[in-house]
């Protein structure tokens, strides 16, 4: 079984900024585990710019702002291992963790930690979850997905596109999916205001034309095949329908940005306890959840606005758990 | 023009189940699908329940053959490798001037051969399941009640059949069958199957396969039933099957675990007019809530991840009210399936068996030398152990690839999906047959890594790859084409 003084699961920029932080605080052996082919996580398919300004006090693309701490880990010889999938976190009687975790080259693996770090992330809301009636027709995206297909495979998710939900990445998508050649019809929001940045708003949105429509939902998706339209729906200060507002548009795409959900199979798993107010773990001070020695940073914490901030709370993840390992 | 000994027409549960049968004996045996897949019609979505058998009334086919099904499903479920599961049921009765009720359908049961039937005390109820409702009168148990992956079993089915020789035939629309000296050409557009015997097995069209050949016509109302499949964090909510007293249109709202562990409440029962308005509706994914609630008020509406309906093949009033399950006098060779909704699942099995008697009968062949009796699924890493896991990998590193994160699903379940007979060509038809894409995120981040193993699998583009089929491509075109 492989050693380690601490573990951090998720190579994105929580793990990445937890890695780099455990490693300044004294602690040599640590390691990063990724499920991807490449550090970075989502960063690598936002290639939108505005990151960065409070970490490096200037406008970065994600890819830059990945590439920094890549370019960093790499430079302080953080350990890491790409492709390699977590499967569960136990806790021995020492009070070590065990994690198991596989990968193509090693097969199933069993690593001892003194102690973890938890940067899985977040994942977006699907359509169930928002209980969309309808069918269920293929050119039903989250923003998230649709993003991947452009940006890293150059691909058109569809070209008649209505958004609901204007979260960042919605409002993203839209320009984004402009600018390549599709027309987007509008960012419909349930509640009375965006809860997307201010300047997303402006510069995703009234530059370009798309109307956002507050108040307003989808109440049904239409077409057999692909989606053929969705019907439009004004909704009361309830989020109730009002009937008779319902309007007809015709698209081939729905995207949704109906917000993010911390992703948190293992943690649960593992027997954290769990905050139903934030969807991640319940955490002291120090960032250490129920269970001693189990740290949490980033989104797999709660949803941040900035990645900035979530650089920030994982320095500071990785420091208390350095400190943790440090004082056993 | 190709000939054949015997056509299905239909590649779900019921025909499937029916090819393999058939299948024993040594003739040529096509299936016609007019969709890109096996399992696209009623057979992807009900309610997954094996029946113990007390529903229908004794006598009828439905009766017999949901007992005869039940009693079949275990060991099969083995032999064909499918997730089955006997967790037994309830029939929940809220008053007690209707408990009367209860012991009709205890008779019932008892009659249709039923075995260990008896009716719990509300405490004996709570005791066994301790979120239903305390507004209870009392329960009707039955222990050879089951829950099944319709998937699983339309798949096994399907893969061995086509293992022992059967022809699978997709987007294949039946457009008339004609009578000829020997039989019947069954056409699908332009294109000819020539027969000696058609099965018609087409589920809400079997009206209208019938109506090709018969002058004494059918009608099939397709009866709508809308479902919420909740997180399997809510999975244990529940460990029996959940009904309520049955009415007059079915056997009403149920809550019950499904095989892979999630929490399911449906169905609705809409009589529609539309034979593939799968719609769900605000109405529907509330009422099925409201009526659950009745059961066990506490499930937790927000666990929802999606919301699907499916068709069941109802006949109208004029109908048989029973399974449809016979040769034309007016056109011999050809057997009508028709009117398979529920227990139709429990009862696929003994169909199939019932079927091949009847065709066996009028069309007797010698048995098929080295007939396979067995078929193994797709390894399921998710429910592997670590050594399990270790083994897999060690013969294909692919085991190794998580695809979908949320169910645990390897590039090596995915490809074998592909790669098997009657194997996946759409997205829908590896969610079906490994879970990508079936749990809390909905295919948000396995969606384009599917696709692209699809494409890599399949020699093709990405772009051609279909959700479910022809015009469900997935992505339209490339960035820029058209940009400003």
């Amino acid at each position: 079984m492989k050693n380690v003084d601490i573990l951090i699961i998720g190579g994105g920029p929580a793990g990445l900024a937890a890695g780099l932080s455990a490693k300044r605080n004294g602690v040599e052996n640590v390691l990063i585990l990724e499920r991807d082919k490449c550090l970075g996580g989502i960063l690598n398919q936002c290639i939108h710019n505005g990151f960065g300004l409070h970490t490096f006090k200037e406008e970065l693309t994600g890819p830059e702002y990945a590439d920094r701490y890549v370019t960093m880990v790499n430079t302080e010889a953080v350990p890491y291992m790409l492709n390699t999938m977590v499967c569960d976190i136990s806790v021995a009687d020492d009070g070590d963790k065990i994690v198991t975790a596989m990968n193509k080259e090693n097969g199933m693996m069993k690593i001892k930690a003194s102690a973890v770090i938890l940067a899985m992330g977040c994942r977006e809301r699907p359509r169930g979850a928002l209980s969309i009636p309808g069918s269920r027709p293929a050119g039903i995206f989250s923003a998230g997905t649709a993003q991947y297909y452009v940006n890293m495979e150059g691909r058109m998710p569809g070209k008649k596109i209505v958004i609901l939900g204007s979260g960042d990445i919605g409002l993203i998508m839209a320009r984004r999916l402009k600018l390549e050649g599709a027309e987007v019809l509008c960012v419909a929001e349930i509640r009375p205001k965006s809860g997307g940045l201010k300047r997303h708003i402006v510069q995703c949105l009234e530059d370009f034309d798309i109307p956002l429509y507050l108040n307003t939902t989808v109440t049904c998706i239409h077409g057999k095949s692909r989606v053929e339209g969705v019907t439009l729906s004004q909704v009361d200060e309830n989020m109730n329908h009002i009937k008779g507002t319902e309007k007809f548009v015709e698209c081939d795409t729905l995207l949704l940005s109906c917000g993010l959900i911390p992703e948190n199979e293992l943690t649960t798993a593992a027997g954290a306890s769990m905050d139903p107010k934030t969807g991640g773990p319940v955490v002291d001070s120090t960032l250490q959840c129920s269970i001693p020695g189990l740290f949490a940073c980033g989104n797999v914490l709660h949803v941040h606005e900035l990645v900035d901030h979530v650089s920030a709370e994982a320095e500071r993840a990785g420091a208390f758990a350095a400190n943790y390992v440090k004082g056993r | 023009m190709s000939r054949y000994d015997v056509v299905i027409v239909g590649a779900g549960v019921t025909g499937c189940a029916i090819a393999r049968e058939l299948a024993r004996g040594q003739r040529n045996i096509a299936v016609l699908e007019k969709n890109a897949d096996i399992c696209e019609g009623t057979s992807k979505a009900n309610s997954g329940i094996v029946h113990a058998g007390y529903d229908a009334k004794e006598g009828t086919l439905k009766a017999k053959l949901n007992v005869r099904g039940n009693e079949m499903m275990e060991e099969l479920s083995k032999k064909l490798d499918f997730p089955f599961r006997r967790n037994g049921s309830l029939v929940l009765c809220f008053n007690e001037e209707d408990l009367p009720k209860l012991e009709v359908l205890k008779d019932r049961g008892e009659k249709n051969g039923v075995k260990g039937i008896r009716i719990l005390t509300p405490a004996e109820v709570w005791e066994m399941e301790p979120n239903i409702t305390k507004d209870l009168a009392g329960a009707l148990f039955a222990p050879t009640g089951g829950i099944v992956c319709p998937f699983g079993m339309t798949e096994a089915f399907a893969e061995n059949a086509s293992v022992n020789g059967v022809d699978f035939y997709f987007e294949k629309e039946v457009t008339s069958i004609e009578k000829t000296a020997d039989g019947f050409k069954v056409i699908c557009w332009n294109e000819i199957y020539e027969t000696k015997a058609v099965i018609n097995a087409a589920g809400v069209f079997a009206d209208e396969i019938h109506n090709m050949v018969s002058d004494k016509k059918l009608k099939i109302v397709p009866r709508r039933g809308q479902y919420n499949l909740l997180d399997k964090k809510c999975g244990d909510f529940v460990d029996k099957t959940i009904f309520q007293l049955p009415s007059k249109l079915g056997k009403g709202i149920l809550v019950t675990p499904t095989v892979h562990g999630n929490l399911l409440v449906g169905p609705t029962a809409e009589d529609l007019d539309d034979k593939t308005d799968t719609d769900t509706t605000a109405e529907g994914m509330s009422k099925v809530f409201k009526e659950a609630a009745l059961s066990a008020p506490d499930i937790n509406k927000k666990m929802v991840i999606t919301s699907f309906s499916g068709l069941r093949a109802h006949f109208d009033e004029s109908g048989p009210g029973d399974f449809l399950i016979e040769e034309l006098d007016k056109a011999p060779g050809f057997f009508d399936v028709a009117g398979i909704e529920s227990p139709g699942l429990s009862a696929a099995p003994a169909i199939g068996q019932y079927v091949a008697e009847m065709v066996n009968r009028r069309f007797p062949v010698p048995d098929r030398i080295g007939f396979v009796e067995s078929r193994k699924g797709i390894p399921n890493m998710a429910n592997a152990s670590d050594e399990e896991r270790e083994s897999l990998i060690k013969q294909n590193p692919l085991f190794a690839n998580v695809i979908c994160r949320c169910e645990f699903v390897t590039e090596g379940e995915i490809v074998e999906a592909i790669d098997r007979p009657v194997g996946a060509r759409t997205l829908d038809g590896i969610k079906r047959r490994t879970r990508a894409g079936m749990g809390r995120c909905q295919s948000g981040f396995c969606q384009p890594k599917v696709l692209e193993i699809l494409e890599r699998e399949l020699n093709t583009d990405r772009g051609n790859v279909c959700k479910s089929g022809s015009g469900s491509e997935v992505l339209k075109g490339f960035t820029k084409e058209d940009s400003l």
